[in-house]
């Protein structure tokens, strides 16, 4: 085990996985960075710090400088996967799947079912997402609520650096499109990696906390925060199990399911506005495939359904916070 | 005209069949027993096929909702793509795709796209793709002058540019972008050639109801892109003979200008006329060739209606290769 940054996960995968197979192929906005300025080729090398070196390393035809067009970046990613390669689209914030949705969802989703079968189109588009910089209403959002729900995706959002180097290996090595979400708040956290070439499945969730009185859910930087509450929680002789489903498209159902049926209460954290995300749908599973073991009302911790504001207060207000976990544990816990 | 006799015949084989295909889906759809939405490809038989007898099946295309010609040009199959259009399992996509998702990938044919303007990213992407392999293949989309003003379109445009990707922007100017006319919807004074040509790309001009000047024109594009010089647009000008979609009542159109464009801008008139003028064929065997293409178009059609059915227990199949 060694410890790494979980930016220098994404970055020293890409890098392992460019030489072990040379039809990976990185695009995107300021990969390179620098180009046609005074500073020259790689003078930035991506402004996550998650491209650095591969210029210099793979060189131009391997590793795409594009202008702003994510539209662009996307499609060109479908049509490199068409044609035998294993494109690397990085959209630099996830909140611009806005301009890019069509080639997304109606495009790389969608070309091997509409094409009969016949087509593979393993695209990978990674995108930071998440709050936590006051980077405001635009450039701060989860988006995995929405990707998740169309056919065709698959979506990983790793939330520690061993995470990031196994599911990013997967999801490289798969057939299938994945978007591959990285939050940016979490880019400096360091976590220990294991040596050597594993890799981890998707749909297949990782217990973070092992306890007996209630099933907590969190998905990505949720993660950590429901650890602080679970681990506070521990102190006063309550056990949270703390289920991380890694991917969710596939989901590891199996393992929420077999927590819930354990502790009979469930608690899901989710960064994304309350409507239709993440935390309804598990919650949907769950009372539909487990209601018999409930012993309470599941609770939902989410952002607020608004846009995410700028000020620190105001940032720090939206994001589900160690508290609210904690309240909404103590309530599955205190009810009847 | 410099092609051999062979060429010639199988050109106008092509866009007989073309026609054939089309006049017939024109006449199934009415009585109901086709689904879904149907964009038919009439008039502009010379650009696919004028376009697509250049490549081979390394190069790839990108087409649009208008896309059975592309797709016939590029060497699909009349049949498998007949027994699509029914619905059938055995159709080229199983069924699943139908009319606006026709895709043959071993044949370089990269999809027909049901959004407009979709296109143009992919073929750039494909384009990366050959350029990276090195061996002089290219990607062309096809785009009508409605797909000219979407944003996807200029977003493709430049990456092409900035990447001297080995892209050709073909494109197709009918003057109706769905019901609305050139003269309003394209905001240039003088053609999309020009728009294309302000991106930074070397762009040519023909005549899109010409097989000749199709074919000419895009020998000269396709030399300078395989050369290595980036990418390249043309504009043909070009009829389209029926709606935007099968139904369309076309309330839009001038008095007369149907009957007009079919006897003075039909491909297939003007190629019979330049071929019998120079004594290369004759009106017989062009008879003979028009003649064989309605007949495969009546097998296709034949084996279309006694072709296998999918079931409900297909339509989750090949959504993912493994979840």
């Amino acid at each position: 085990m060694a410890k790494m940054m979980y930016r220098d996960a994404v970055l020293s995968t890409l890098f392992e996985e460019m030489e072990r197979d040379e039809s990976i192929v990185v695009l995107g906005e300021d990969v390179v960075g620098g180009m046609g300025t005074p500073g020259g080729p790689e003078a930035i090398g991506g402004i996550w710090s998650t491209s650095t070196g591969l210029f210099g390393k793979f060189g131009a035809g391997r590793v795409i400088d594009t202008p702003i067009s994510e539209s662009a970046i996307v499609g060109a990613a479908g049509g490199l996967a068409l044609t035998g390669k294993r494109p690397v689209a990085e959209l630099m914030f996830a909140d611009f799947i806005g301009v890019s949705l069509d080639q997304i969802w109606n495009q790389i989703a969608k070309f091997r079912y509409m094409f009969g079968g016949k087509t593979r189109c393993p695209a990978v588009i990674r995108m930071a997402y998440g709050a936590g910089y006051n980077a405001a209403a635009q450039h701060s959002q989860s988006v995995h609520h929405i990707l998740t729900g169309m056919p065709g995706l698959k979506v990983v959002m790793p939330s520690t650096p061993e995470d990031v180097k196994g599911l990013l290996r997967t999801a490289l090595r798969g057939d299938d499109p994945v978007i591959f979400l990285e939050h940016k708040a979490l880019y400096g956290i360091e976590g220990e990696v294991p040596e050597g070439d594993y890799t981890i499945p998707f749909a297949h969730a990782r217990q973070v906390r092992a306890g007996q009185d209630v099933t907590i859910v969190a998905t990505g930087m949720m993660v950590g925060i429901a650890e602080v509450a679970a681990d506070a929680l521990a102190e006063e002789g309550i056990g949270c199990d703390l289920i991380d489903p890694r991917t969710t498209s596939p989901l590891d159902e199996e393992a929420i399911l077999d927590s819930v049926e354990f502790t009979g209460r469930l608690v899901v954290v989710d960064e994304a506005p309350p409507r239709c995300n993440l935390a309804t749908d598990i919650c949907a599973i769950v009372a539909e495939k487990a209601f018999a073991s409930l012993k309470a009302p599941p609770q939902m911790v989410t952002a607020p359904h608004s846009p995410i504001p700028f000020a620190r207060e105001l940032e720090s207000a939206y994001i589900p916070s160690s508290d609210a976990v904690e309240a909404a544990v103590r309530k599955v816990l205190n009810y009847r | 005209m410099q092609l051999s006799r062979e060429e010639l015949v199988q050109a106008f084989s092509r866009m007989c069949t073309i026609r054939a295909f089309e006049e017939r889906l024109h006449d199934e759809i009415a009585t109901g027993e086709i689904a879904g939405f149907t964009h038919l490809y009439c008039g502009q038989e010379a650009v696919a096929v004028g376009v697509c007898d250049h490549l081979d099946n390394n190069d790839k295309i990108v087409s649009t909702h208008r896309g059975h010609g592309h797709c016939l040009a590029k060497g699909c199959d009349v049949t498998d793509m007949m027994k699509e259009i029914w619905g059938s399992s055995e159709g080229l996509c199983k069924g699943r795709g139908g009319s606006m998702h026709i895709a043959d990938a071993d044949k370089g044919m990269l999809g027909a796209n049901g959004i407009v303007g979709a296109g143009a990213p992919i073929a750039v992407g494909a384009a990366l793709s050959l350029k990276l392999d090195g061996k002089g293949k290219v990607a062309i989309t096809f785009s009508g002058d409605g797909a000219c003003n979407q944003g996807t379109t200029f977003e493709a445009m430049n990456m092409a540019v900035v990447t001297k990707a080995p892209c050709i922007f073909v494109f197709e100017n009918n003057h109706y972008s769905e019901h609305t006319g050139f003269e309003y919807a394209v905001g240039t004074n003088k053609d999309i050639a020009s728009r294309a040509e302000a991106f930074g790309m070397k762009v040519w001009r023909g005549d899109g109801c010409d097989f000749t000047s199709v074919y000419e024109t895009m020998r000269e594009v396709l030399e300078y892109v395989r050369a290595g010089n980036g990418p390249a647009a043309v504009e043909f000008d070009t009829e389209r003979f029926y709606g935007h979609f099968e139904g369309d009542p076309q309330r839009y159109r001038g008095k007369g200008e149907l009957d007009r464009i079919r006897e003075t801008r039909d491909c297939l008139k003007i190629f019979r006329a330049q071929v019998t003028g120079a004594k290369l064929l004759d009106d017989k065997e062009l008879d003979e060739i028009q003649k064989a293409a309605i007949a495969s178009v009546d097998d296709a059609v034949e084996a279309s209606r006694a072709a296998a059915r999918p079931t409900a227990a297909d339509v989750t199949n090949d959504v993912y290769i493994e979840y």
